[in-house]
């Protein structure tokens, strides 16, 4: 999707660059005309060098029957009949008639939600063991602008992480480089399918984002080293810096494919084409951003230059502008019990995703974590506590949006996954018992209708090649 | 307004004292003690201890009554392996106080001193159910640094007085496994036989006080202060909580203990589930992290959320803990605990772990951790299930006083929750 989108936008600009592979075959060019540049020349016709390979194979026609289900949609249907068939959500509601063909799985007195979505996850890019060096790809530490390197890049599919979070439901997660650097990468969006590359685990169409991280993490790492920036005015400088140099990058290329195309080309400059797809609303900004009033100052450099922030990831003072970033329409994904590790999160509190969502923001539980992506629907719970503690009223049927349709919004996915909507991805979690229970445990997962775990069954647990032959692997259930 | 109705109620609500007579009636009470469940009772507080509880105690004239209105009333919950009142901001050093690295001091430091009761993490830690702490010594690694021991652990109240010290000096704190190797100088068997040698010039040291007064005697590998502190280790009479992971690691670490006469207790045992019945043999106890299913090292490869309920089945005694060394996320222990059911734990057992549990391992079962006449009146009423993250308390007692239920971070939100909820 996203490489068909840049095609197509280069298509406009000028036709004789979308010499993609699709034309391959084709009469040569006239003679008058320059060679095209190769694709990886040129950012327009490979916005996607790392295509995804994923495809999910048939699933059978699946009815699950007499569940309470939690739609993601804000409703909760009792004893509700979920149909999925070819992958996708065919039908949801109560009494619905199951059509022939369809396997019927009783689900009585269980508990059915929409696969859940992780929007901050490092998964892959940091994995198992995660006490080693050799595991840690997260970090570009070299520059505060990194923009050019790809968290895919560094995804490891056999990090056992990913194991263990698709038994505790997660479908999809998103996957970021590290805070360090003011802009840490792109972003990588992954169905949680096990898989040997990186690529079949690609979210197909999913939007790349950008990660920008504000505050103590990019100003320790090189105030520490004598270098730029080692304050918060040197954090927003270098991000101004950037955006100017990104701006300047977006014209060069324009008015090379608007003139005769004789003359030199730009040169081709990844971390400026991160910048400039954001530029051009092709890359989603995925913003590390705790206090409140470094985020109002994002929003502000966002309008600036011409772009939109998605997401503040972490976000811990939500709560004190959740008006702003409602009415602007940027997602938080936070957490419930983190709080006290450094200064910017001394503020943090468990109401803040409950008092997001009261202000009629769009609030997310993410994980950041490998062990919390495992127990996301807890920590919705405990949120979940908090904002009733405080008088906020807010039904399960809400809440449980912050780990399914929130994210799927937050990662430019909302119209495959996040909800159960006739139409959407077949990714579907059958609980044994309601989910903001801390007894409930993810019994079966579901990705596009192929059953991806099943408790019962042991032979449906996939287990990483590094933990074959392991020590205590043998006497899994 | 709220503002002013809160100032209201801080003035109409009755002055805590240790001595105030109190009677909980109309809750469900878990004592965790020999009266076990009362599906319907009252308990009775009198000079901050627990007087009496049952079906049948009616209060005295005089008693201020809490309505538990069907509440669970359970003993506070105790964490084990937390720095609490030794940290504000883990990532500002000097408001944190887990930690030296002083040559001369290792065995010797003492985590009952130097603690903080105004700190803003206990009370939000005590609106998690947590009633009292064991405050464990964290190791501060630097390059070179030869730490053997962390240090000693001590027992705190979560009620914010001045002297907040349940119990200094409950036990020592020792990494073996992989740590312990890297600190002795890169080898297991090194970090063996830097204990070995530690024991040794202890015992020696106690025997020829004399001579090490003098100066003369035999070259001694840790400092006086050390030495001092190690004695009642070596000696059998302080435990030693030993932090190892992998299932051989666990096993050695017994056989070295009963050899040296140590009374240890497991932290972490990851793989303790794949040598549970030597551990219930040697009849040790195990402080388990219920979140802990990663191979975060080489170490932890048999990882599983059942380690729990295996080690229960087996028979040994389970201490569940959030984390090690935890403080700002404390409030995850009724959480994990919660976990442990769910994949396996009785909840009996995991309410126990919070509970009785630890106060029969660091030596306190005669004063917390269950409700029964003559306890120290520790209590949580919850609006339902402890463990459920839907339940909130109702009433928190420490040592008899009720705790006000409020937070800094609570006051954070009071100050934005009505500006927030306003429609744009």
């Amino acid at each position: 999707m996203r490489a068909r989108a840049a095609l197509a936008l280069a298509c406009a600009a000028a036709l004789a660059s979308c010499a993609g592979p699709a034309r391959q075959g084709a009469a040569p060019a006239p003679a008058a005309a320059p060679p095209p540049l190769r694709a990886g020349l040129d950012p327009a016709t490979d916005a996607d060098p790392f295509p995804s390979t994923y495809r999910p194979v048939a699933g059978e026609s699946l009815a699950i029957v007499g569940a309470t289900i939690l739609t993601g949609t804000g409703a909760a249907i009792e004893n509700g009949t979920l149909l999925i068939a070819d992958g996708r959500i065919q039908a949801v509601g109560a009494g619905l008639g199951i059509p022939d063909g369809y396997r019927r799985i009783d689900a009585t007195g269980r508990w059915v939600t929409p696969g859940i979505i992780d929007a901050h996850s490092h998964l892959g890019v940091w994995g198992q063991p995660d006490s080693i060096d050799a595991r840690n790809d997260v970090n570009e530490l070299t520059d505060p602008n990194t923009a050019q390197v790809w968290a895919e890049n560094s995804l490891w599919p056999q990090d056992p992480g990913f194991d263990l979070a698709r038994e505790a439901g997660v479908t999809t997660m998103m996957l970021l480089p590290g805070s360090g650097n003011l802009f840490g990468g792109r972003t990588v969006t992954v169905r949680n399918v096990p898989a040997i590359t990186a690529q079949a685990m690609e979210f197909p169409g999913a939007p790349q984002g950008v990660k920008i991280a504000c505050g103590e993490n990019p100003l320790r790492t090189y105030g520490g080293r004598g270098r730029s920036p080692s304050t918060r005015m040197g954090n927003v400088a270098g991000y101004r810096r950037a955006w100017i140099d990104a701006a300047d990058y977006v014209r060069r290329w324009d008015a090379w494919r608007a003139g005769s195309r004789v003359a030199d080309p730009p040169r081709r400059d990844l971390a400026l084409d991160t910048l400039a797809g954001v530029l051009r609303g092709e890359l989603l900004v995925q913003n590390h951003c705790y206090r409140s009033d470094e985020m109002a100052i994002m929003i502000d450099i966002a309008r600036e230059f011409g772009f939109r922030i998605r997401t503040f990831h972490h976000a811990n003072e939500a709560y004190k502008i959740a008006p702003l970033l409602a009415r602007e329409g940027i997602c938080v994904a936070t957490w419930t019990n983190w709080w006290g590790y450094k200064m910017e999160v001394f503020d943090a509190i468990e109401e803040n995703a409950a008092m997001v969502h009261a202000a009629g923001g769009c609030a997310i539980i993410h994980s950041d974590d490998a062990v919390l992506i495992q127990h996301l629907n807890q920590e919705a719970a405990a949120a979940l506590s908090a904002g009733r503690r405080a008088g906020l009223q807010i039904s399960e049927g809400q809440a449980i949006r912050w780990i399914t349709a929130n994210p799927a919004r937050a990662l430019g996915i909302e119209r495959e996954t996040g909800t159960l909507e006739p139409g959407k991805r077949g990714d579907v979690v059958l609980w044994t018992a309601n989910p903001f229970s801390i007894y409930a445990l993810a019994d079966r997962v579901w990705i596009d209708g192929v059953p991806v775990f099943s408790r019962g069954e042991p032979a449906s647990r996939h287990r990483s090649d590094f933990l074959l032959g392991q020590p205590g692997q043998e006497a899994r259930p | 307004m709220i503002g002013r109705l809160l100032l209201l109620l801080a003035a109409l609500a009755p002055v805590p004292a240790a001595a105030e007579t109190i009677a909980i009636v109309n809750a469900r009470i878990l004592t965790m003690g020999p009266a076990g469940e009362i599906a319907s009772g009252t308990v009775l507080i009198e000079g901050g201890r627990i007087r009496a509880v049952g079906a049948g105690v009616a209060p005295p004239p005089g008693a201020r009554i809490v309505e538990g209105r069907g509440g669970i009333l359970v003993p506070g919950f105790i964490q084990a392996d937390s720095t609490l009142g030794a940290v504000e901001v883990s990532q500002v050093p000097v408001t944190a106080d887990r930690a030296a690295s002083a040559a001369a001091i290792s065995a010797a430091l003492d985590m009952s001193q130097g603690l903080n009761p105004d700190s803003i993490l206990l009370p939000v830690a005590r609106l998690a159910g947590i009633t009292r702490a064991v405050v464990t010594p964290l190791y501060a690694d630097r390059a070179g640094r030869q730490l053997l021991f962390a240090g000693q652990a001590a027992v705190i109240d979560l009620g914010q007085r001045p002297d907040m010290v349940t119990r200094p000096r409950v036990a020592m704190v020792l990494e073996m496994g992989e740590g312990g190797a890297e600190r002795a100088g890169g080898a297991r068997a090194a970090a063996f036989a830097a204990v070995r040698a530690a024991l040794e010039d202890t015992l020696f040291y106690a025997r020829n006080r004399a001579l090490y007064e003098r100066g003369a005697g035999r070259a001694l590998s840790l400092s006086r202060l050390d030495l001092e502190a190690l004695l009642p280790v070596a000696e059998g009479r302080m435990p030693l909580i030993v932090r190892v992971e992998r299932a051989s690691d666990i096993v050695e670490m017994i056989a070295f203990a009963r050899a040296y006469g140590l009374r240890i207790i497991l932290d972490g045992a990851t793989e303790g589930w794949r040598v549970a019945g030597e551990i219930a043999a040697a009849g040790i106890p195990v402080l388990v992290d219920p979140y802990a299913n990663l191979p975060h090292s080489f170490a932890e490869l048999g990882a599983r959320l059942d380690n729990a309920a295996r080690l229960h089945a087996a028979g040994v005694t389970v201490v569940l803990k959030a984390g090690s060394g935890v403080a700002h996320r404390a409030r995850e222990l009724r959480y994990g605990a919660g976990n442990a059911v769910a994949h396996g734990m009785p909840y009996a057992a995991a309410l126990a772990a919070l509970t009785i549990n630890p106060a029969r391992v660091f030596g306190l079962a005669d004063r917390v951790g269950s409700i029964e006449p003559g306890r120290e009146a520790d209590l949580v009423l919850w609006s339902g299930d402890p463990l459920e993250p839907l339940s909130q308390p109702r009433a928190i007692f420490v040592r008899g006083v009720e705790q006000p239920l409020t937070s800094r971070p609570l006051q954070l939100r009071d100050r934005y929750v009505t500006h927030s909820a306003e429609p744009n």
